[in-house]
């Protein structure tokens, strides 16, 4: 996979319907500029403009989360140094460094 | 107020069993611990979303509004009193002796009890469905909460399937929203669903508000259907494929499918602190074994969806129970519990009712094709497990480190009670003698650096 949330597909997955008017924020996935809303979680920050969060390390699919509960740890994603997070349960911070692969000093 | 010298007693879970529960233990005038892994107190149906969002709670709860507001306002006003020992965003992973070892934001913590009582609640239980591992395929619990918690729908173009409450609960919800449903596929049929009809009238208010929900969904709705699969591209889903009551078959357009069953209680830390569990035909799972008020051991105590899934009301119910049991157990003076136990059993007798109404599909299940996929962590397909049967016997345990149904990151949690049907298919035996999959620490995988650095 090459980088930025446009190789992973064209458009997001996710639609917003409801409380759309909150401040926004911004964060880099792959390296490319986006925009989500402050309360989003990281899960929903990524979706709305990105098909996926990773690629399975089990299969050829890639991974979007499956419960948004905790409880399937579908939805782990990389920051930019390297930690993990579980995207359905951690809300989005402006300036957050987000990747759907290993930085590359990691693989 | 704090009796003085009153044992510690720590409660995981707020949501409506252990809201109540903490609330019966402060007006006994203990101070007890709660543990949740949520960003509010709430729990799952009346999850709150978090701050910046404005839908009144009427929108989010609809008829449940004003029962969610009773909970959380209550809640909130014990955590201001200082009346509970309140620790949001903290996920317990393990039981050790008379420790509770968690995770918070700030690493870990430990803490330690005299007695316990658990109220994790229910997640959903899933049966695989051929292409059900491709991203864009969600719970129907992730649905709602998406619809809840974030104001999203997880596609523009959306197939629910399953069975049980929630499937039409969640499909009114969206619609309401403004979302588009392609179709909603329910695998229960008529006569399965008029069946549990009569027991289900113990509450008739609540069957009433069902059939009135499932007549908005009209055509949309299709009800004893077989699912054949989701037809996927490297995206997600492009439809699902699926035949209806009379064996015609069809394929409808959609680009997110959301699944589920009725729920699937989550017993982890129950089994880790020494529950005996016994398997459950009307829920087709397996339950802790406790007495009625909730008592599952010396100094254990369980309640709400985590015991038995008697939903949000009977989790109230279950959740005052326990904490009156730890009170009588402790030598103080308890609530007198004999109207609870009677809508104890009025919410049973209802629950499996629909249970019975909405069944598990255990046919489906024991006929998916080989190449199935069983466990989504770790891609283990259906052909493998049985394979592993034929070679290692039908044990659900002993199929786990054959084959690694259930060793994945879930711990089991989706795949579990569709491998004991596999298994039960292959070695012809019943599913209870399956056999159940033991429960191992941390209930949720944990950053090893945060474990190892606050050990
Ligand atoms: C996704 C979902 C959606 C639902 N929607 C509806 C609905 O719309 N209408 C309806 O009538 N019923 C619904 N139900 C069922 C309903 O949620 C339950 O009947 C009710 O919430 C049960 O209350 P409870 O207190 O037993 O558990 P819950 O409300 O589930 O609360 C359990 C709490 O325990 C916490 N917890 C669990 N494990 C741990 C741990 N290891 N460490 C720390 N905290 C932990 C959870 O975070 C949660 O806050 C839903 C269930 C699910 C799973
Ligand atoms: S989507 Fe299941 S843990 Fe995040």
């Amino acid at each position: 996979m090459t980088s930025g949330p446009q190789a992973a597909g064209q458009a997001g997955r996710m639609v917003r319907l409801a409380d759309r008017d909150r401040p926004r924020v911004r964060f880099r996935l792959d390296g490319a500029d986006c925009a989500a809303l402050a309360g989003d979680t990281v899960l929903t920050a990524v979706l709305v403009s990105a098909p996926a969060v990773r690629q399975s390390e089990f299969g050829p699919e890639r991974r979007a989360g499956f419960c948004l509960m905790g409880a399937c740890q579908d939805c782990w994603l990389w920051q930019e140094d390297g930690g993990r997070l579980r995207a359905c349960s951690t809300l989005i911070a402006e300036g957050m460094q987000l990747r759907t692969v290993p930085p590359e000093d990691w693989q | 107020m704090t009796v003085p010298g009153a044992e510690r007693i720590v409660i995981v879970g707020a949501g409506p069993a252990g809201i109540r529960a903490a609330e019966t233990l402060v007006n006994a005038g203990i101070r007890p611990v709660v543990i949740d892994e949520g960003m509010k107190a709430g729990g799952q149906i009346y999850r709150r979303p978090p701050e910046g969002f404005t839908r009144p709670p009427e929108t989010l709860y609809g008829s449940e509004a004003r029962k969610a507001v009773t909970l959380h306002t209550l809640f909130d006003r014990m955590v201001a009193a200082g009346e509970i020992d309140y620790h949001p965003q903290s996920s317990v992973l393990a039981i050790a002796g008379n420790l509770l070892q968690a995770l918070a934001h700030g690493g870990r913590r430990d803490f330690t009890y005299d007695r316990l009582i658990l109220a994790t609640g229910a997640m959903d239980r899933l049966a695989p469905v051929p292409g059900w591992q491709a991203p864009g395929v969600y719970s129907l619990g992730a649905t709602q909460i998406a619809l809840k918690a974030q104001g999203v729908a997880l596609g523009r173009r959306i197939v629910l399937a399953g069975s049980g409450p929630l499937l039409t609960l969640v499909a009114v919800q969206l619609l309401k929203a403004g979302a588009e449903i392609a179709a909603i596929l329910d695998t229960s049929s008529l006569g399965d669903q008029m069946a549990g009809l009569p027991g289900m009238m113990v509450r008739p208010g609540l069957v009433l508000r069902g059939l009135v929900m499932r007549a908005k969904l009209g055509r949309l709705y299709h009800a004893g259907v077989r699912l054949d699969g989701i037809e996927t591209d490297g995206r997600g889903p492009v439809g699902m494929r699926w035949r209806d009551a009379r064996g015609r078959a069809h394929f409808t357009e959609c680009d997110m499918v959301g699944l589920g069953w009725h729920l699937r209680a989550e017993t982890q830390l129950a089994g880790l602190a020494g529950c005996a569990f016994d398997y459950d035909g009307d829920w087709a799972q397996w339950l802790p074994r406790t007495d009625r008020m909730g008592r599952a051991g010396e100094g254990l105590y369980l309640a709400g969806d985590g015991l038995r899934i008697l939903g949000a009301d009977g989790a109230e119910v279950a959740g005052r129970l326990a904490a009156a049991a730890c009170l009588a157990d402790m030598g103080l003076p308890s609530p007198d519990v004999a109207a609870d136990l009677r809508r104890l059993d009025r919410c049973e007798r209802f629950a499996r009712a629909m249970a019975r109404a909405f069944p598990w599909p255990a046919e489906s299940v024991r006929a998916v094709p080989d190449e199935t996929i069983v466990c989504r962590c770790e891609g283990v397909t259906a052909g493998q497990l049985r394979e592993s049967v034929a070679y290692g016997g039908g044990e659900a345990n002993r199929v786990k480190s054959l084959a690694r149904v259930g060793m994945g990151r879930c711990q089991g949690r989706y795949c579990q009670l569709a491998g004991a049907e596999l298994i039960a298919g292959k070695a012809g035996i019943k599913v209870c003698d399956a056999g159940r999959l033991r429960e191992q620490a941390p209930v949720r995988p944990v950053p090893i650096g945060a474990w190892v650095r606050d050990a």
